[in-house]
């Protein structure tokens, strides 16, 4: 019988990795529905959990998968599934109550190719603005994207970190390419890794408040069974989790489940910045177009061009001081990414009235090349 | 790269090579694959890139060894071949034409071996041992070493005389090269 | 001294008080409503079983119903329309240990939340769910539901409704629920020993409650007074245990046969066959 922490060498699908990432983190629920290019990891999960005791449920659909994550989040296990993009559009609904209910999850979305049924094995980077907007209302959500099996094996892990920490449904924005390649993954030994739990509460069940934030504005989580006879809703509700339907409850609490994220920016938002301490031109790039984006760096400094990367780890919160920092001292940001422009307006937004940018869009299929984005830096340095 | 169809085994030969690379010669590599919606029968391949340190692009842009073994996948993939570039082909199953006269074209009756030794599955790894011996990208041990920790328990030995009939018949193909 | 103390002084606890959230009350359900019997047998079985109340969780979808688990003094939650069940069942196979109770209504339970009833059904999940089924979408004001019986009006069948309506035991028996019921919310003692009897069960529990709501649904249909659906429910009911569940239907003119209708012992659950795997898995 194989072991929780496989620690070593391996060579892994991107999403093989996934699945180890979650085991390491301590994921044992897992609830989702069969879908291409993301089903890999359901069914790596379903043969590793019995081995290591673990709830695996494949459900009639994604609707369920991810209620059931919820129920078995707030139970006390660290939760995850994995989908794409129809599966994802179906999870909407209740990713808005995770929000609501503060209950930590982790959502895993190997993107390809859409709208709708789009291209099921081919890759894509389109559901970037539905990762951040995708259920109604106003609320900030944590992604992270991986640009390697070995990424996606460590931002796994860091996605349930952040969940625990900040209560709230984390989602890794991973895509097919990521997915379905193969790469050397090195997973170190058990007590090298950090892992967060969730805080739980400190006071007598008489006392606890399940929606009284810390000064952090994270409340401390209770669980079911464990005596403290909370009640929680997805309607706006006050700090006992009694439905309170009114503008000023619902200011309240909407803002702070917004600010619990802000006010973090700089401990969530992870970036990768490589020369770009004389750079002029700035490539934007995240996930899988990471590694075609630092190449073409690599060859236009090679041109003699002054090009930098600056590689989104973190997608949700956007890494807005980043670029506004950089924004003073570049001429151009320029955004490579397998859609028609959804990051790029975040990078347009923040370089506004300091640096110009520029989309390289490609709508998905396959991966954009070092040469086609090389071209494209090397067109902006003549101008 | 290998190519061909859907159910031979060519994302299992390039999954064994990429770990050959990554894990047993401790190298940087990737496997990518690319295929149709069909399960069996359609062309598809699997790429492996292998560099000393680590890769900026996973995808296969113009490889230098390609591995054809079905019809569809050498009229299809063939164009991508590096110029000059090695090219295997299954030649139970492949009739190459005035195309390959561009590169260095080794023929190896793969499949036709596999029957002979009773289990057609196993014309990949014959083929592996042939690539394994021609190309420096990857070590035969290190091959070895993957394939053991890949294929079922039950069909090793199987496995790994498909490989040693590949690396025997590369090994005549060289000498007779040079 | 004020009025409020005075009033606190002479106050004499109800026996179901302790496991209410007294402060939250008024609860927000109208005259008539059959919402409130339900409950009130549902605690009373839990006393008559003996479950202490940190072991209880109510798990609720949307609608009037749906506003039950925040009355409760015990772990509630209170998901999204129709999700109820897939909520309860993450809680549960992560918590075998807890009572978790799914009780909504027929619209969360049956048309929105239809497919995960009978999934959870099939695979016999550890779970009770009690559906108070009004025949009407009631908190959204009187629209149809796929429980309105044939001819009835509601605010989106007008002129009448004209699709057949679900026979919920039965669709809960064929798909291998392995208790399955139904009574009224007037049959509270009866409710009470057959939710009790459920309790002390394992597996997929299924009990529907006919319940009157005289707002949305009795209003339009001739049955406009509080106690009117009561007073249908006391003429028409027939009690016939061990029915078959495809002779239960609902039809307006006829009788409505109330009862337990089945009762499969011995059929594992999905937690004993996934641990049971777990084990195999383990010893290989």
């Amino acid at each position: 019988m194989r072991k929780a922490v496989l620690t070593g060498k391996h060579f892994w699908y991107g999403n093989i990795a996934i699945a180890e990432g979650a085991i390491v983190a301590g994921c044992r629920f897992f609830a989702g529905y069969p879908i291409t290019p993301a089903s890999e990891i359901a069914e790596h999960i379903s043969r590793r959990f019995p081995e290591i005791g673990g709830t695996f449920v494949q459900f009639e659909d994604e609707l369920a998968s991810i209620a059931a994550m919820l129920g078995a989040s707030w139970a006390g296990a660290k939760s995850m599934t994995s989908t794409s993009g129809p599966g994802f559009s179906l999870m909407q609904e209740n990713i808005g109550l995770g929000v609501m209910m503060e209950v930590p999850i982790v959502i895993v979305n190997v993107q390809r190719g859409a709208p709708s049924t789009g291209l099921p094995t081919l890759t894509a980077q389109g559901d970037v603005m539905q990762t951040k907007w995708g259920s109604h209302g106003s609320y900030e959500i944590i992604a992270l994207s991986p640009d390697s099996p070995q990424e996606a094996f460590n931002l796994t892990i860091r996605c349930f970190n952040l969940a625990e920490k900040y209560r709230v449904p984390v989602i890794l924005l991973t895509s097919e390419t990521v997915g379905h390649s193969a790469g050397k993954v090195v997973v170190p030994p058990k007590d090298k890794i950090e892992l967060v739990q969730r805080k739980k509460p400190k006071v007598p069940p008489e006392d606890y408040l399940p929606y009284k934030p810390d000064e952090d504005l994270i409340p401390p989580m209770a669980c079911a069974g464990e005596g403290y006879a909370f009640t929680t809703t997805g309607l706006t509700h006050d700090e006992k989790g009694y439905p309170d339907t009114t503008a000023e409850a619902h200011e309240k609490l909407v803002r702070r489940l917004n600010d619990k994220i802000r006010r973090h920016l700089k401990d969530i938002v992870d970036v990768e910045e490589e020369n770009m301490e004389d750079a002029d031109i700035a490539v934007v790039s995240y996930g899988q177009v990471s590694r075609p984006a630092r190449k073409a760096v690599g060859m236009a400094r090679e041109d003699g061009i002054k090009a930098g990367s600056i590689k989104l780890i973190t997608i949700w919160p956007f890494a807005e001081h980043v670029i506004h920092r950089w924004a003073k001292q570049v001429e151009y940001f320029v955004v490579p990414e397998l859609n028609y422009g959804q990051i790029y307006l975040e990078v347009k937004r923040e370089a506004a009235g300091e640096a110009k940018s520029l989309l390289i869009p490609r709508m998905g299929g396959k991966l954009i090349t070092p040469t086609e984005i090389y071209r494209e830096i090397k067109k902006v340095s003549e101008k | 790269m290998f190519a061909g169809f859907g159910g031979q085994g060519v994302v299992t030969a390039g999954y064994i090579t990429g770990q050959a690379a990554a894990i047993y010669d401790d190298k940087e590599s990737t496997l990518t694959r690319v295929y149709g919606p069909e399960a069996r029968g359609s062309a598809c391949y699997s790429g492996v890139v292998v560099d000393e340190k680590e890769i900026d692009y996973p995808y296969l842009l113009s490889p230098e060894i390609m591995v054809v073994m079905s019809q569809e996948a050498y009229e299809k993939f063939l164009p991508q071949l590096l110029d000059g570039g090695m090219l295997v082909i299954d030649s139970s199953i492949v009739k190459p034409d005035e195309q390959a006269e561009k590169y260095k074209l080794f023929t190896v009756p793969a499949t036709q071996i596999a029957e002979e030794m009773g289990a057609r599955v196993v014309a990949n790894v014959v083929i592996l041992g042939f690539v394994g011996k021609i190309w420096d990208g990857v070590s035969i041990k290190g091959l070895q070493e993957s394939i053991k920790v890949t294929v079922p328990k039950r069909h090793l030995d199987l496995n790994l005389r498909a490989f040693e009939r590949g690396t025997e018949l590369a090994e005549k193909a060289l000498k007779k090269e040079s | 001294m004020n009025e409020q103390t005075i009033a606190e002084d002479k106050l004499e606890l109800h026996p179901i008080d302790k496991w209410l959230r007294s402060e939250r009350m008024p609860h927000i359900w109208c005259p008539g409503c059959g919402i409130g019997p339900t409950l009130y047998a549902w605690i009373r079985a839990l006393d008559r079983v003996g479950i202490p109340k940190e072991k209880v969780v109510y798990v609720s979808g949307i609608g009037c119903c749906g506003r039950g688990s925040g009355y409760l003094d015990v772990d509630g939650f209170h998901t999204t329309h129709g999700r109820a069940i897939p909520f309860a069942i993450g809680l549960k196979l992560v918590k075998p240990e807890l009572c978790v109770n799914v009780i909504s209504g027929d619209g969360d339970l049956f048309s929105i939340g239809g497919n995960h009833f009978i999934h959870a059904c099939r695979r016999n999940v550890d779970l009770l769910v009690i559906c108070t089924n009004n025949f009407i979408y009631g908190m959204t004001g009187g629209q149809l539901a796929p429980t309105t019986p044939l001819g009835d009006r509601s605010t989106t069948s007008p002129y009448g409704n004209i699709e057949p309506s679900f026979n919920t035991p039965h669709l809960a028996d064929a798909s291998g629920a392995v208790y399955v019921a139904r009574w009224t919310s007037i049959h509270v003692r009866r409710l009470e020993k057959s939710i009790a009897e459920a309790m002390e069960m394992k597996g997929f529990r299924y009990i529907e409650v006919l319940s009157p709501c005289p707002v949305s649904y009795g209003r339009r249909n001739k049955l406009p007074e509080p106690d009117d659906i009561a007073e249908w429910f006391r003429q028409s009911s027939i009690i016939r245990n061990g029915a078959n569940t495809s002779e239960v239907q609902i039809e307006k003119e006829k009788p409505l046969i109330l009862g337990n209708f089945v009762k499969r012992v011995g059929k594992p659950t999905f937690y004993e066959l996934m641990k049971k795997l777990e084990e195999k898995v383990r010893g290989r």
